[in-house]
């Protein structure tokens, strides 16, 4: 582990990160309160997508189920924010429904750290049961994509269904504060945005050093070919059910950061359209890099409320043919272009440094140039 | 033991919804291996095509707007599997043996069309008046078969046999499924597989289409008519198996009939999720669905 | 029942394919330290035979046992290959998208838990241990190349060198020279010397020159079923083997 610290303190990919992580930190003296809570909520998104990217882009396992697990996670904090803005009386939702008081398996939720604790192992469990009895019984690829199409389905049904205890269509909100600070304040937003740009630089750096290693590799072996790396002796349902319940964990802390800079759950967040759009934004930035599929979060983002504001008719019709052109035409995503302008500036580098040598002047190193390319492949 | 009979034949009518649904995709994902997300907008397009049939016959004599249901079938058909045909031609044919890749461009399609029928018909639910001779129902004491469920029950059978003729008995349904079953051999004896991919594209989508027609009689449409039956009847597929008719048949009904049963018996929600737990269970002992055909590939 | 000679020993395999029975009623036995050869013509089932003993398809009825006389029959694929048989499929069965040197480090003997896939670089004995293993098959120069990228027939020397580093008990290998040019043939053949001097080997074979080129036991399988075992002179010269034979690829 410290090699790989070292590795990638080294790589000259690192400069470009730090600046990002640079920008991240002081968006707060650029933006306005408004812009920056939008941003806030396209980081936690992007944490989401991480974690997308490491069963879809590595291990090849199309998860259309991600809307549950950022909503499992999104609604423990809610129930959380809920419970604390009380002051001990039923939540309005619950009175409504009948019911006189706190069921028993929301008390844990009174607790902050239960509730977090909650909100990461609650979505980590259910992938790691579907999972158990979808991997071991080898249903995968598309089948798999239905099933966890299916997974969305009734779980948005059994919230809508579960009023007293989900708040229905409705969903969970109306929580002004958190630790008593006011929800609402610029500078109790700006913390979170912090918080939530560090949970991301630390998710990053997490899932970067998890690539480098040789449990990625079997990951990327599964999406070439599971069954052969059954014969060399590895079991492939055990590294798919924790790709997938790590990568259901994201989305439940994705989900956490979601609320507290929303202040809202509800159902119509974690459906089957909020779903596959999380695996377009994977599919825009470039699989398979995990640098990809944060930006892919962030600009699709970007680009809905900034298209949706203007032409919500015409959002509709942009983000369709997003989805055909992600696929046809970018089946690498931004990344896969940004590799191949890469190599044509190198190209082009390669030539003049021909021309350059052949003038007898002095040469700058191509090689430079690829391993730059190299180093920010991964 | 009213209530029993009356429960079942919901349970049997939501079955054959359903596998009307399932049919084309039985088409489309069991012998073409393309996830066609779009199959519930060629079903909201067939709905549509009856609306507009409907208008259109509304000018007409009222003698004559009685039998526009019977007109609107074909007509529904046949668009369906002209925006198939299209679909094939302009994407699908780009993605044969990537199954996820058009799984997500056909929901990018899926979208679009959505959208267009929000532009051409606005985003409120129309609705299809039925004609007269659908009204009202079989009455046996408490039990009330309605025509229109009835008469979807009829259309289904015909659209089966149709079906089962068309792929196991016509000339073209064997090249089909030559083509199906080993692409590049067909392809050296003279069939033209392009042709005949495009043409089980159209017949799949077109059949959505008809299935379109048996929503439009059971409540008002609109531009996302399609998503609310497009999971279940990928379901139906998968629990089925893919390559055979009748496993389509089968997996409509199990899950038709214990949805039903599962709703009533619990409520609505809890029996979907019940419905789910006990399709998962079913595929730990037959993973490939009812009908699996066994393949000495690797991978 | 089984020997403890035997490293491996087939009791009476039979599976049946919805009604069709590719292998009946077979037995088969390997010793510790033998080469054996698996011929027969097309449909003999010997490639089931092969997917029986590695746990990709399950014996309708019978028993493998292995080693110490442990029934692996119902054992999954990944057991099977963690106590020691490795198979090698007729197509070349490496991944792609890692590198050459990636695709050692996967197969190179070692747990096989995410614990130590995580926690667990490998050690530069290791390291050197895959270099030497890439070295031999002769694709040391081309460690960090896309192993997509590589010949058929480099792929099939890396799946071989694959298998070296799994440092299998019991190999069993599927037409290892279907494809291959004479050179590449030949060199594959002194590779599979190489390995077999340290465990035990079952090779599946149409090529008939190949398999002369080794003096060792050979069995004939037809029909799913144990026509002859014994030296190929011995083949050579049966009656029944030449029918089958007959009309058809013979030696």
């Amino acid at each position: 582990m410290r090699t790989a610290a070292i590795r990638f303190i080294q790589s000259r990919g690192t400069v470009g990160y730090l600046l990002i992580a640079a920008v991240l930190f002081s968006a707060p003296l650029f933006i306005s309160d408004f812009r920056l809570n939008l941003l806030a909520k396209f980081l936690s998104f992007a944490i989401l997508a991480i974690g997308l990217d490491l069963i879809w882009g590595y291990t090849g396992i199309l998860s259309l189920g991600q809307g549950v697990f950022f909503g499992l996670g999104a609604y423990c904090m809610a129930m959380h924010l809920k419970l604390a803005s009380t002051n001990g009386a039923l939540p309005d939702f619950m009175s409504w429904s009948g019911l006189s008081e706190l069921p028993w398996f929301l008390e844990p939720f009174h607790s902050f750290p239960a509730a977090v604790l909650l909100g990461l192992l609650l979505p980590a469990a259910l992938a790691m049961l579907l999972g158990y009895v979808t991997f071991r019984s080898r249903i995968r690829g598309v089948y798999f994509s239905i099933l966890t199409q299916a997974l969305v389905l009734i779980t948005v049904t059994l919230f809508v269904g579960q009023q007293a205890y989900t708040g229905g269509t409705n969903g969970v909100t109306g929580f002004r504060e958190i630790f008593g600070y006011s929800l609402s304040n610029p500078d109790v937003q700006m913390v979170l945005y912090w918080i939530t740009a560090a949970v991301l630089i630390v998710v990053f750096l997490f899932a970067k050093w998890l690539v480098g290693t040789r449990f990625a590799r079997a990951l990327q072996a599964i999406r070439d070919g599971e069954n052969r790396l059954r014969f060399i002796g590895y079991n492939p349902d055990i590294y798919k059910m924790a790709v997938f319940a790590l990568s259901a964990a994201f989305a439940g802390l994705a989900g956490m950061l979601f609320v507290l800079h929303v202040g809202i759950i509800s159902p119509s967040m974690m459906g089957i359209v909020p779903s596959i759009e999380m695996v377009l934004w994977v599919a825009i930035g470039g699989r398979g890099t995990l640098i990809g599929a944060v930006i892919g979060a962030i600009l699709i983002n970007a680009a809905k409320t900034g298209f949706s504001e203007a032409y919500p008719d015409g959002w509709l019709y942009f983000l369709g043919a997003l989805f055909v052109i992600a696929v046809v035409f970018l089946p690498s995503g931004i990344m896969g272009v940004r590799d191949k302008l890469m190599a044509l500036v190198q190209r082009r580098s390669e030539r003049n440094t021909k021309q350059l040598a052949e003038k007898g002047g002095e040469s700058i190193g191509a090689n430079g140039m690829d391993s730059v390319l190299r180093e920010t492949n991964r | 033991m009213e209530s029993t009979i009356q429960l079942l034949f919901n349970g049997i009518s939501t079955s054959s919804i359903l596998l009307l649904i399932a049919l084309g995709l039985a088409i489309t994902f069991g012998l073409m291996n393309v996830i066609n997300m779009a199959h519930g907008e060629f079903i909201m397009i067939g709905a549509y095509s009856v609306y507009v049939t409907q208008n259109m016959f509304a000018l007409m004599p009222d003698a004559w707007f009685e039998a526009y249901f019977l007109v609107a079938l074909p007509i529904a058909f046949v668009v369906a599997a002209i925006f198939g045909l299209l679909l094939e031609w302009l994407l699908i044919r780009f993605l044969y043996g990537r199954p996820l890749d058009s799984l997500l461009a056909t929901w990018g399609v899926g979208m679009m069309l959505q959208q267009l029928a929000r532009t051409l018909f606005g985003a409120p639910n129309v609705a299809v008046t039925s004609p007269s001779w659908l009204n009202g129902g079989l009455q046996f004491g408490m039990v009330v078969l309605p025509y229109k469920r009835l008469f979807i029950l009829g259309m289904v059978a015909v659209v089966l046999v149709l079906m089962y003729l068309y792929i196991y008995r016509s000339a073209a349904g064997r090249r089909m499924r030559a083509v199906m079953q080993n692409r590049e051999m067909a392809g050296c004896l003279g069939i033209s597989t392009r042709r005949v991919d495009a043409a089980t594209f159209a017949i799949g989508s077109g059949i959505a289409g008809v299935a379109g027609c048996a929503v439009a009689l059971l409540g008002p449409i609109g531009p996302s008519t399609g998503t609310y039956y497009i999971v279940d009847a990928f379901m139906v597929v998968v629990l089925g198996g893919l390559g055979k008719l009748i496993g389509t048949v089968a997996g409509a009904f199990g899950i038709g009939v214990t949805n039903t049963l599962f709703e009533s018996w619990t409520s609505a929600s809890i029996g979907k999720v019940l419905v789910f737990a006990a399709i998962v269970a079913f595929l730990q002992w037959r993973p490939k669905g009812l009908v699996a055909m066994r393949t000495r590939s690797l991978d | 029942m089984a020997q403890t000679e035997w490293i491996l020993s087939c009791e009476k395999l039979t599976v049946d394919f919805d009604g069709f029975v590719a292998v009946n009623q077979m037995d088969f036995q390997l010793a510790r330290g033998e080469l054996r050869f698996l011929i027969g013509p097309n449909g003999a089932g010997k490639t089931t035979m092969l997917d029986m003993i590695c746990g990709k398809t399950k014996p309708t009825s019978g028993k493998v046992f292995y080693g110490d006389a442990t029934d692996i029959s119902r054992k999954k694929e990944h057991q099977i290959a963690a106590m020691g048989i490795a198979r090698k499929f007729q197509a070349p069965s490496i991944f792609q998208p890692l590198s050459v040197f990636e695709n050692m480090e996967l197969a190179l003997k070692q747990n096989r838990s995410i614990w130590t896939a995580l926690f667990r670089p490998i050690t530069s004995e290791q390291r050197n241990r895959i270099m030497e293993g890439l070295q031999l098959v002769g694709l040391h120069e081309k460690a960090h190349m896309r192993a997509g990228s590589l010949s058929h027939g480099e792929k099939q020397w890396l799946e071989i060198g694959m298998m070296l580093l799994q440092e299998p008990t019991v190999l069993l290998l599927d037409e290892p020279v279907a494809g291959m040019t004479d050179v590449e043939t030949e060199k594959t053949g002194e590779l599979l010397m190489t390995i077999t001097t340290s465990c035990s080997v079952v090779v599946v074979e149409h090529d008939m020159e190949f398999v002369r080129a080794f003096s060792s036991t050979v069995t004939v399988m037809h029909e799913g079923m144990l026509l002859k075992e014994g030296s190929m002179d011995d083949i050579q010269n049966d009656q029944r083997v030449a029918e089958v034979y007959l009309g058809q690829k013979a030696g």
